[in-house]
């Protein structure tokens, strides 16, 4: 007769974490950064952590790497707890925070020596693999000189160089683009998919640009107020929870409220908005009025709205149907834009998060 | 200015640093992470040697424009003999009391975050830090007697090797205080600043290194005696004088290395609670 003991999964969660949670008191205030968090990433995937600022995405990270203790909850990473067994986390992780890592007084390359030592490399391999990043991070112009004189971008790269030199097998980058022009943005996604492509690495980032997080991540989750909301594939994020914005423009107002009227069977539930139609160049305001509604999967849903229109008289001049964004999905999940949720609500957990930095543990 | 401090509620703590046997990059040990933190600590100076002379200026001001002022010494001799002592002294305290700026511009920047996330051992990134100390101790040292040397200043060198050995005990725990100074300032950096410039030049004056303590009322004379930096003084002037085998070279020694333990117990318990 088989046994019945239970058949463990193929491959262990590269992360795992059971009700993380962070509080911190400032000014006899708790503020409760992470709530409960119950996390798994398995070998090799791709996660994006996106919220708006103060969410708690960082301090999820930052408990992740053993730089902060959760005040409740446990986690493994790499197969390891991150409280009571700290530097064989940190033995098999690789970290690029939110500050430049290397040293302003240090040179480039001297600094991807020191990293490699850091790790217990061998002076002769840590040079190899110094090389070898100066090279395929665009640095070798820069590499000798001194850090505080190199670029915004330049610094970024170093710091990722810094990140990779122990080759890690699973990689967090805290905002990896924040403060990047688009040029380098593009540049630093395409290293991440490289690294994925060629050597497998896991990889978990945060980030508060949803384009980002969208490219970049085949898997998406969405934190707010510390609380996981969501945690699916950008595509799959969207088909579930995203509505997006259809936009029919008529050159004769009358025709624009009919239009409306006549919507109202086929989107009973969401009542569409009448709008002038913008002008651009703000000279004079085009004849007609344009209709706006909301609606879910709204490209599949307008070719029948226009053979519908068309029908009753009512052809549109113009119409768009906008594919759902993640914003859109954050939209849905919490009633508030991602672009302007960092805003006051959110201003004490963001304090906090950005003050955990310096927190003595 | 208030400043909100922010305190943790709860979190275990690390019990015990477990063996990491099949650590997949390479074994470390508290030695090499030292020495790795140590080399890292003086690349910027080895780059860069002018860089040492900037946190000596002000004790190159005071031997160029004070000690002038100074009379001549009882038996006739020359005043620096009695004056170089101190200012090596006050370069070493000049410039180990301010390194904990480095670590706080440091944490500010991120470059010391990143190394809290490799598996350093925490105290490594003290003790290779004020370790290093000793390296600009000891050129300000040298600059400073090369500079005395054609200006009838006695030079006995087994004293001054024995003086720098205590010297070195000495900017070890001073490096040490800074840089724990500069992990309690890490949210308000006024504070280090603040600190740093208060104790200065009470703990220069009272050790004697500008004017003598001799004719001191009672109580000042009191406060110089608890200050370990005055044993420090007599014992460097003595072995710049020549005088290896004096009471002084030992209670200099005692008050140095007593420096220096304290330094590193509160340094490394600081770094390690701070990570």
């Amino acid at each position: 007769m088989i046994s019945t003991t239970s058949t463990a999964p193929a491959t262990a969660p590269v992360i795992r974490t059971q009700g993380l949670t962070k509080q911190f008191t400032s000014r006899k205030q708790t503020v409760d950064a992470v709530r409960g968090l119950d996390l798994r990433v398995d070998e090799g995937e791709l996660v994006a952590l996106l919220g708006p600022n103060g969410a708690g995405k960082s301090t999820t990270l930052r408990m992740l790497t053993t730089l902060l203790p959760p005040t409740a909850g446990t986690a493994q990473v790499a197969g390891f707890d991150i409280t009571r067994q700290r530097s064989a986390v940190r033995a098999r992780i690789g970290y690029i925070g939110q500050g430049n890592g290397a040293g302003q007084s240090q040179r480039g390359r001297d600094e991807l020596l020191s990293q490699g030592r850091c790790y217990g490399m061998s002076r002769a391999a840590t040079a190899a693999r110094a090389d070898e990043l100066i090279a395929s991070l665009d640095l070798t112009g820069v590499a000798d000189r001194k850090v505080s004189t190199m670029s915004g971008g330049q610094r970024r790269r170093l710091d990722i160089a810094l990140g990779l030199v122990h080759s890690p097998r699973l990689l967090f980058l805290d905002e990896p683009s924040t403060g990047l022009d688009p040029q380098n943005r593009v540049n630093l996604q395409e290293h991440v998919r490289a690294l994925r492509a060629r050597h497998g690495t896991t990889v978990v980032l945060t980030t508060h640009y949803l384009d980002e997080a969208d490219a970049l991540a085949e898997r998406v989750i969405i934190i707010d107020h510390g609380q996981l909301i969501a945690d699916d594939t950008p595509a799959g994020l969207k088909a579930r929870h995203a509505d997006s914005e259809l936009v029919l423009a008529f050159d004769d107002a009358a025709d624009a409220q009919r239009a409306a009227d006549r919507l109202r069977q086929h989107v009973p539930d969401r009542p569409a908005r009448i709008e002038p139609v913008p002008d651009p160049s703000g000279a004079r305001r085009p004849p007609g009025a344009q209709v706006v509604l909301r609606a879910a999967d709204a490209p599949r849903l307008l070719p029948r709205l226009l053979r519908d229109l068309e029908e009753a008289g009512l052809a549109p001049a113009a119409a768009t149907a906008a594919s759902p964004t993640l914003d859109d999905v954050f939209l849905s999940l919490t009633g508030r834009s991602l672009r302007d949720a960092g805003g006051a609500e959110s201003a004490d957990a963001d304090a906090a998060d950005a003050n955990a930095k310096e927190t003595p543990a | 200015m208030t400043t909100a401090t922010i305190t943790e509620t709860g979190g275990p703590t690390d019990v015990a640093r477990e063996a990491d046997a099949d650590a997949p990059t390479g074994r470390t040990t508290l030695l090499t992470d030292t020495v790795t933190v140590f080399v890292r600590e003086l690349r910027p100076m080895l780059r860069d040697p002018f860089s040492v002379i900037f946190s000596m200026i002000q004790p190159l001001f005071f031997l160029a424009l004070f000690a002038p002022l100074l009379p001549k010494a009882d038996d006739g001799g020359s005043a620096l003999q009695w004056f170089v002592p101190g200012i090596v002294v006050m370069s070493c305290l000049f410039g180990t009391s301010m390194t904990g700026s480095n670590l706080l511009f440091e944490i500010q920047t991120g470059s010391h975050e990143r190394m809290l996330v490799t598996p350093l051992r925490r105290p490594a990134l003290l003790l290779g830090r004020a370790l290093k100390e000793i390296a600009p101790t000891f050129v300000q040292a040298l600059i400073i007697v090369v500079i005395c040397v054609p200006f009838s200043f006695d030079l006995h060198v087994g004293g001054v090797l024995v003086g720098l050995l205590i010297l070195s005990l000495l900017c070890v725990g001073l490096g040490a205080l800074s840089y724990a100074l500069a992990l309690a300032s890490a949210q308000q950096t006024w504070l280090f600043w603040a600190v740093q410039q208060t104790l200065l030049f009470p703990l220069l004056l009272l050790a004697g290194v500008l004017l003598p303590l001799d004719d001191a009322p009672g109580w000042l004379k009191a406060l110089s005696a608890a200050n370990p930096l005055s044993y420090v003084v007599d014992a460097e002037r003595r072995l710049f004088a020549g005088e290896v085998l004096a009471a002084d070279t030992l209670w200099g020694l005692l008050a140095a290395g007593a420096v220096a333990a304290l330094g590193l117990v509160v340094g490394t318990r600081a770094m390690s609670r701070a990570s």
